[in-house]
């Protein structure tokens, strides 16, 4: 049919014409208006109390108590249960968060602006490794973490943003590809870079040698640091993708712990849910995979604009964690990737698969004929709340979604 | 188009030139093609939709 | 954390991440040892450590850019056993580099991203799948080879028209064999360039006249299948009238042979209207086809056998081969020739010899004048195992030999068979030694005084399987080898004593 073809070129354009800027950090409540009182974003698609799972739940009594909304944890899940909070996604207020993906107002979010199309998107803080509010941690310490992201860390980002004009992010991650990073499960390079770019423009806004000195270890000891950067950029590429009457590309994929969503161009807002699957991965000492939670966060947004997964063959060290996936057997996961993609990103590249741009454009037609599901790279929670991140690995998009979402695209067009 | 327009499109693109084959299905065709020589890509082939007709029904009007 | 711990630190030794998780997987998963981890000793990693009971205060003391290995097990002495091992997995050489496993696609699509100047798709997956991979292959501009068969005759009609519309040739449903530039595709022989053009609506038809030609000191320019329906009246000839197109346009190719069963009588006109049309001459080989008004370019003749001849200009095939000298040597046959064929137009073939030898004859696929088959019956019956009720959810008996054994063990126990008629296929696609097979099943099942057994081999000494090397394992087994397909049968005939009627030779125009 014409019309989708033409609908779905439209879609590749204007994601690789997306021009992602990280200019500011600013309170939630800022950048989104709308975000009041007790209500609480979460990733993945619409998910309530009930249906939870154990990180979810660890990470929403943590940033109720961080709110002040109450004394301590177990209040937080009473009153949680009671149906206190309002529990919203993310991607219904033009933000995204990793794992749990909890934002409310006060916590400092990135802005990236997609100049090309002035839509911006916003991300929270990642946090680092180990006991964090996005992978279910909420004692005292993850709280700290969080106070001092908001109250010193969030505002000098903001500022030196502001001064310096924010960073353009399409090169960094060009950059960041040919350095060995997917964007996902690996942020080494781009993380190293953001630092550099930002390091002069912190100096000059930050008094406090100390506090400078605090926040430059904070980004350097992160090597996780630019996947919130990642989400909201590809936040801020997709979003302009919406609601292409006749476009079979996914817009958004995201997981909630419980259910995995996508959302499609030419079916609007609408999600198309399934459960979701357990990654298959490494674990930390300690833990296995009988401690793991199933999949989880808005992170895939990265997928969803050909990094992650899809970009695998830039990062090698990665496919190790699938089974006894070797690391010279990575590009195959972007090579088949490119299956279900329309297009390749010129701009974005990577050097050992011959400058093969990164698979673009998931077309649920596509994943649907070959059976192909989306490859994700993601970290691994524990099941439990309050404990935090256990193990990393890959995880497959399930595909009932993506059937679902076939079948009611079909509708839209009266093919049914 | 006419059958002489049509038998130099045969001509130009199948019998003037060394095959250049894809193949779907019976692995060994690949196989004793690429010892001959001859160039082939093998797909990796399963039944689209997972073997669901009435999906791959729905795939082709949605010209997948 | 009952175990006893240990910690060595490797001062400002890097591994990535992930290879630490791997590495500490396989330490952990190892007799005695409870858990244990290889991590560089960043704040964050001693922390999960120290959380494991892995840290002890020598892996406390490490920094970034150490690597801690901690292991927690049964006894003090298997901790340090482990991390012996631990160090030596550490300075292993990594593994050689270049063992990537090959990508292979899993469409047509992205197929064509890999390869982009591919320009023929062989299509063999499931009859149910094959016309929409057809469909997309045409649509990518792809020339089709469709080996596939259960394919309904009304998705070949829909397929000929749209590959007719974009030029692109479709080859089959259910083709079997086809020769381009010298390249055999499917199941077709190694035969050497030549002048001669092929175009036939049955696989084992196209190998018997290819390798004959061959045989006779010829070549051949391209063999085109055209699918077993083609010349159907609702398929039209399509394929055959564009491969007629297409050869008769092509400078290397000099002469034609057309092989198909007959033809419905429209297409027949038109066929033969189009031939008329050409300034190349033309061999028709419609077997079991009553005369048919010719054009002067065309002769038409009752054998493949005879159209190798006739395009070879002339030159006969076999000789030296005496079928009744021959058959004096075998013991007086009684009884009824039982043919099993794996190859369907030699089958066909085999059935014109002997009606031409005023034989009655019964087949599961009888040409026009045969009889159907009556399992019970004392006459001649000739099948073809390669028929759609032999295959279905089975391999062909080319691919597999073994599909025959059970009817040839019938056969050789059987008081009503004097004579056993068996084809033998080789070439790329068949099985690589289907002589060696039959061999073994003949010698331990035949009696003293049973059927007498006759084959030919349909193949060059190009083919993997060499020509010469199946024949003579065939007669190392006691078979009695001619030296085409028409030969064997009419070697069956004088077996009984039928005296074979003329040699079925070209009816010329």
């Amino acid at each position: 049919m014409d019309l989708i073809e033409r609908a779905n070129k439209e879609a590749v354009r204007r994601m690789l014409a997306g021009d992602p800027v990280l200019v500011d950090v600013i309170p939630a409540e800022q950048a989104i208006p709308t975000l009041g009182e007790r209500m609480i974003l979460h990733a993945g698609p619409p998910i309530d109390w009930a249906r939870m799972c154990g990180p979810m739940r660890g990470a929403v009594t943590g940033v109720a108590c961080f709110e002040g909304w109450t004394a301590n944890l177990e209040a937080a899940a009473e009153q949680a249960a009671a149906g206190a909070f309002a529990l919203h996604p993310n991607h219904h207020f033009d933000a995204v968060g990793p794992m749990t993906g909890i934002t409310t107002r006060s916590q400092p979010v990135m802005v990236v602006e997609n100049r090309a199309f002035g839509n911006r998107a916003y991300c929270t803080i990642n946090e680092g490794l180990g006991k964090v509010m996005r992978f279910g941690g909420n004692d005292e310490e993850v709280l700290n973490r969080l106070r001092w992201l908001r109250d010193d860390f969030g505002p000098a980002m903001g500022a030196a943003l502001r001064e310096m004009g924010g960073i353009p992010l399409k090169s960094l991650v060009a950059r960041g590809l040919t350095m060995g990073d997917e964007m996902h499960q690996r942020n080494v390079a781009c993380s190293g870079l953001t630092l550099r770019h930002l390091a002069p423009a912190l100096a000059r806004v930050t008094q406090d040698r100390d506090a400078l000195a605090r926040a430059l270890a904070f980004i350097g000891g992160n090597d996780q640091f630019f996947l919130n950067i990642a989400m909201a950029l590809g936040k801020a590429i997709m979003d302009p993708v919406r609601g292409i009457e006749g476009s079979s590309v996914v817009t958004a994929m995201a997981r909630n712990g419980t259910d995995f969503g996508i959302r499609v161009s030419g079916t609007g807002d609408t999600w198309f849910t399934a459960p979701v699957e357990m990654p298959e991965g490494l674990y930390f000492p300690g833990f296995s995979a009988a401690d793991a939670n199933p999949d989880m966060g808005d992170s895939t947004i990265v997928e969803t604009i050909g990094l992650g997964g899809f970009a695998m063959g830039a990062a090698p060290a990665v496919a190790g964690f699938v089974g006894a996936g070797a690391a010279s057997e990575a590009g195959n996961f972007t090579r088949t990737m490119a299956e279900i993609t329309l297009g390749e990103n010129p701009e974005w590249t990577i050097p050992a698969l011959d400058y093969f741009g990164v698979p673009t454009g998931i077309d649920i037609r596509l994943v649907v004929e070959t059976g192909l599901a989306p490859t994700i790279n993601t970290g691994i929670a524990h099941k439990e709340p309050g404990i935090g991140q256990v193990g990393a690995g890959v995880v497959r998009a399930p595909l009932a979604c993506f059937r679902e979402a076939l079948l009611a695209f079909a509708e839209t067009l009266g093919v049914l | 188009m006419d059958g002489s327009t049509m038998s130099d499109d045969i001509g130009k693109t199948l019998l003037n030139t060394p095959p250049k084959v894809v193949n779907l299905g019976l692995e060994s065709f690949a196989l004793e093609l690429s010892q001959q020589g001859v160039a082939v890509v093998h797909v990796d082939w399963t039944p689209p939709a997972g073997g669901d007709p009435a999906l791959a029904d729905l795939l082709s009007k949605l010209g997948a | 954390m009952s175990g006893l711990v240990i910690n060595e630190v490797r001062r400002g030794f890097y591994l990535d991440s992930v290879a630490l998780m791997r590495l500490s997987r396989g330490i952990a998963e190892r007799d005695g040892v409870e858990e244990a981890a290889l991590m560089m000793g960043t704040p964050a990693n001693k922390r999960i450590m120290d959380d494991a009971g892995l840290l002890t205060a020598t892996g406390q003391a490490a920094e970034g850019g150490d690597l801690v290995i901690g292991i927690r097990a049964d006894s003090h002495a298997r901790a340090k056993e482990v991390l012996q091992e631990a160090l030596s997995e550490l300075d292993k050489p990594a593994g050689h580099g270049g063992a990537a496993v090959q990508w292979r696609p899993r469409t047509t699509r992205a197929a064509l991203k890999q390869a982009p100047d591919s320009n023929l798709a062989l299509i063999s997956v499931p009859g149910d799948f094959a016309a929409a991979e057809a469909r997309k292959a045409l649509r990518r501009g792809l020339h089709v080879m469709m080996f596939s068969d259960n394919v309904s005759l009304a998705a070949e009609v829909a397929l000929k028209q749209e590959a007719k519309t974009l030029g692109r040739l479709v080859m089959g449903p259910d083709c079997g064999t086809a020769i381009i530039n010298g390249v055999p595709l499917a199941f077709a022989n190694a035969v050497p360039r030549g002048s001669v053009g092929l175009i036939g609506a049955s696989g084992t038809g196209l190998q018997e006249v290819s390798c004959l030609i061959a045989q006779g000191g010829g070549g051949l320019s391209h063999a085109i299948g055209v699918g077993g329906r083609d010349l159907k009246e609702e398929v039209g000839g399509m394929t055959t009238l564009m491969a007629l197109d297409a050869l008769d346009a092509d400078p290397g190719t000099k002469h034609i042979v057309l092989i198909s069963k007959p033809p419905a009588a429209g297409v027949a006109a038109r066929l033969l209207e189009r031939i008329g049309a050409s300034g190349k001459s033309f061999t028709i080989c419609f077997i079991g086809a009553s005369d048919l008004t010719l054009p002067a370019n065309a002769r038409s003749v009752d054998t493949l056998k005879a159209a190798a001849e006739d395009a070879l200009g002339g030159v006969a095939l076999g000789v030296g081969f005496d079928p009744v000298m021959m058959a004096a040597r075998a013991p007086a046959g009684r009884g009824a020739v039982w043919g099993l064929f794996t190859g369907g137009t030699l089958c066909a073939e085999a059935q014109v010899i002997f009606q031409a030898a005023g034989q009655v004859v019964a087949s599961n696929a009888p040409i026009p004048g045969a009889s159907p088959l009556d399992p019970g019956g004392s006459g001649h019956q000739l099948i073809d195992l390669g028929a759609d009720e032999f295959t279905r959810g089975r391999p062909h008996p080319m691919i597999d030999p073994t599909v025959r054994d059970d009817a040839l063990v019938e056969a050789l126990a059987s008081s009503r068979v004097g004579v056993i008629l068996l084809d033998v296929v080789v070439g790329f696609g068949a099985h690589a030694d289907p002589a060696g097979h039959l061999a073994p099943v003949l010698t331990a099942h035949r009696r003293a005084d049973g059927p007498v057994v006759i084959a030919s081999v349909t193949g060059t000494d190009a083919d993997p399987q060499g020509r010469t090397a199946q024949a003579a394992k065939l007669e190392a087994a006691g078979v009695m080898v001619a030296p085409t397909n028409a030969d064997a049968a009419t070697l069956a005939l004088a077996c009984l004593g039928c005296v074979p009627g003329r040699d079925p030779t070209n009816r010329s125009a």
